[in-house]
């Protein structure tokens, strides 16, 4: 079977002003493949997913979600993705049941699809005991893989995560990259940016991007090679460093 | 429209669930009503009033002597002339002259027929109208106890004239103005701060990647708050029909139109609002000041617009508030058709439009 790109990026830019904060970055993402998108803060990591995901328009470059353009088919690309945020962002006054009901809605799930998505996903992250609590009761962990569960809801060819394990405790960490395992293995494309670097050891492949530009784009193993060390930090510090 | 429906009911989650937004929804409006309630006395006890005799028949004396016996009025002082009656006002505190001229009780012999003037101070517009109401029931009495072993029909007609406010203006000012604010405070500044809200928690993005589409998810943001405004005109126009006797003269249907018109218009102000904070905070800080100060202060809500400095009076006339307290009064005061309004009503239709119209632009702008 041929590999397939779903995600397909052409020198993409951004400028604010006269900053540039993404800065002609040149990457592709295979089907099924999951991929790491690593860099420092203020790296412009969250401002190309934004690009990607089509709600924020390029400067300049090309780039294809899913074989359609980021500037014409916005559209399209979004019935095609999901999406997890930086910032946590389900509502919290819904209980944990109305936020996964409202956000199938959205996508166009049937009633039915939508009540056996809903028992499935409970079941699987063991929410079953708080489906009526509202969603601020419920500890950081388990909202980070609600939501990205909910991300998940209309089954997409791709899911963007911005820094999905932000703050979360070694072993959710640990869960929610099992999560992530099964959905790619399932033949969901994911696209990760995280800050952790052991992470990025579970990841296909991963670029490591520096003030906005890609300075590093291979498989963990070959990088740590090509930097001949045996941890993906310190390539990551010998990146950043310059 | 599936879609459209579980918004709605997320949005109605959300109202219900939040205190300050069921507060000033449900809480403000009768708030409002009561404050004036308090504010506002229906009962009157005491009242000093003057008579002025001219007639000093049997008819006359029976009448003074009823009113005098009621615990509602005393009688302080006896006038013989009308020209004292001026005087007796400005003293202040003679709140109404009965005056019953030199025919009264011979028209009444002749023509079974005959009227008595009553003169109201009505500084007080609505004691004034008590009083008015409280005499009027008196004379009726009177009249149906007179008619009681008669086969005539003895009629005795009060003349009832304001003196010193003769529109009564304050009551009946206040419930088009109590209106227009909850209007806009509800559809303005909650549709502006619930929109942020999206945008701080960063629920707006979640919804931008999905298939709504930005039109679309602000629909269903102000949809809700179209509904509640319009149950909060309703029940700010019925307390004032069945608490302070507020008529409404015109057509209700007119005055739901108009409303509705006016929602639309604070609606796309609060959408305009949103488009230009970024927090909650602004948004409500932008919607206080910038609408709600100017619509209580200029919209001739409680300073009249003709007494205002040329400057206020020309910028009173962006005040979408000031065009719709004049179509409320003329529909619920002076029952005026939309013919008498039309100018009001296109104003407002023209406004809502720019409104919108920006609102979009702003939209697109803060996508890219
Ligand atoms: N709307 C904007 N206007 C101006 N500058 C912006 C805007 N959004 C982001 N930036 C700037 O662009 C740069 C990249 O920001 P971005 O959020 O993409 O970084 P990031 O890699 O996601 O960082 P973090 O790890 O902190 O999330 C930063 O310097 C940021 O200040
Ligand atoms: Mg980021």
């Amino acid at each position: 079977m041929k590999t397939q790109n779903v995600i397909q990026v052409e020198g993409l830019t951004k400028m604010f002003g006269d900053f540039t904060a993404v800065n002609a970055i040149t990457f592709e993402v295979k089907k099924g493949e999951i991929f790491g998108f690593l860099g420092a803060n203020g790296a412009g990591k969250t401002t190309a997913m934004k690009m990607l995901i089509g709600i924020s328009s390029p400067t300049s470059g090309l780039a294809k979600v899913a074989g359609f353009d980021v500037y014409k088919e916005t559209e399209s690309i979004k019935k095609n993705i999901g999406y997890m945020s930086q910032k946590f962002a389900l509502y919290d006054d819904l209980t944990v049941k109305e936020n996964i009901t409202f956000f199938g809605g959205i996508y166009g799930l049937s009633k039915k699809q939508i009540n056996q998505k809903r028992s499935e996903l409970v079941e699987e992250l063991g929410l079953v005991d708080v489906t009526n609590s509202l969603v601020s009761s419920l500890p950081l962990g388990w909202k980070q893989k609600l939501a990205f569960s909910v991300s998940l809801i209309h089954n997409p060819k791709i899911v963007f995560l911005d820094e999905p394990t932000g703050g979360v405790d070694p072993i959710t960490r640990r869960q929610f990259w099992e999560m992530i395992y099964n959905a790619a293995h399932k033949g969901t494309t994911i696209f990760v940016t995280t800050h952790y670097m052991d992470e990025a050891e579970y990841c296909d492949r991963v670029s490591i991007m520096v003030n906005g530009k890609i300075e590093a784009l291979d498989t963990p193993k070959k990088l740590k090679e090509q930097y001949k060390t045996d941890s993906m930090n310190d390539v990551f510090l010998k990146l950043a460093r310059g | 429209m599936k879609r459209f429906v579980g918004f709605i009911k997320k949005e109605f989650y959300h109202i219900f669930r939040d205190r300050r937004s069921l507060f000033i929804l449900f809480g403000m409006p009768v708030a409002q009503i009561l404050l004036f309630g308090f504010a506002i006395t229906n009962e009157i006890n005491n009242v000093d009033i003057a008579v002025l005799d001219q007639a000093k028949d049997a008819t006359s004396k029976e009448i003074i002597n009823k009113i005098a016996a009621s615990k509602h009025f005393s009688i302080i002082d006896i006038i013989e002339q009308e020209s004292s009656i001026e005087a007796i006002f400005k003293k202040g505190k003679v709140k109404a002259v009965l005056q019953f001229d030199n025919n009264f009780g011979s028209n009444l012999i002749k023509y079974q027929q005959t009227t008595v003037q009553i003169l109201i101070d009505a500084t007080d517009p609505n004691m004034a109208n008590t009083i008015n109401n409280y005499i009027t029931a008196i004379l009726k009495n009177y009249q149906s106890d007179i008619n009681d072993n008669v086969t005539l029909n003895y009629q005795i007609i009060p003349k009832s004239r304001m003196v010193y406010n003769a529109e009564l203006k304050s009551v009946y000012m206040f419930v088009p103005g109590v209106m227009t604010v909850i209007l806009m405070l509800v559809s303005a500044m909650m549709t502006s701060i619930s929109i942020t809200r999206e945008k701080e928690q960063g629920t707006m993005e979640i919804l931008l990647v999905s298939p709504l589409k930005p039109f679309q998810v602000i629909i269903g943001k102000v949809f809700p708050y179209i509904f509640l405004s319009v149950i909060n005109a309703l029940v700010i126009v019925l307390l004032s029909i069945f608490i302070f006797n507020v008529p409404v003269n015109g057509s209700f249907i007119l005055l739901g139109f108009e409303s509705v018109l006016f929602i639309i218009t604070s609606l796309a102000l609060g959408i305009l609002i949103s488009t230009i904070s970024a927090t909650q905070q602004t948004a409500m800080m932008i919607s206080l000041m910038g609408l709600m100060l100017p619509t209580i202060l200029l919209s001739g809500f409680i300073f009249p617009i003709s007494s205002m400095p040329l400057p206020l009076q020309v910028i009173s006339n962006i005040i979408p508030a000031k065009w719709f307290i004049i179509i409320v009064k003329g529909i619920m005061l002076k029952g005026v058709g939309i013919g008498f309004i039309l100018k009001e009503t296109l104003i407002l239709v023209v406004m809502t439009m720019v409104f919108i119209g920006i609102s979009v632009k702003k939209y697109k702008i803060r996508l890219e």
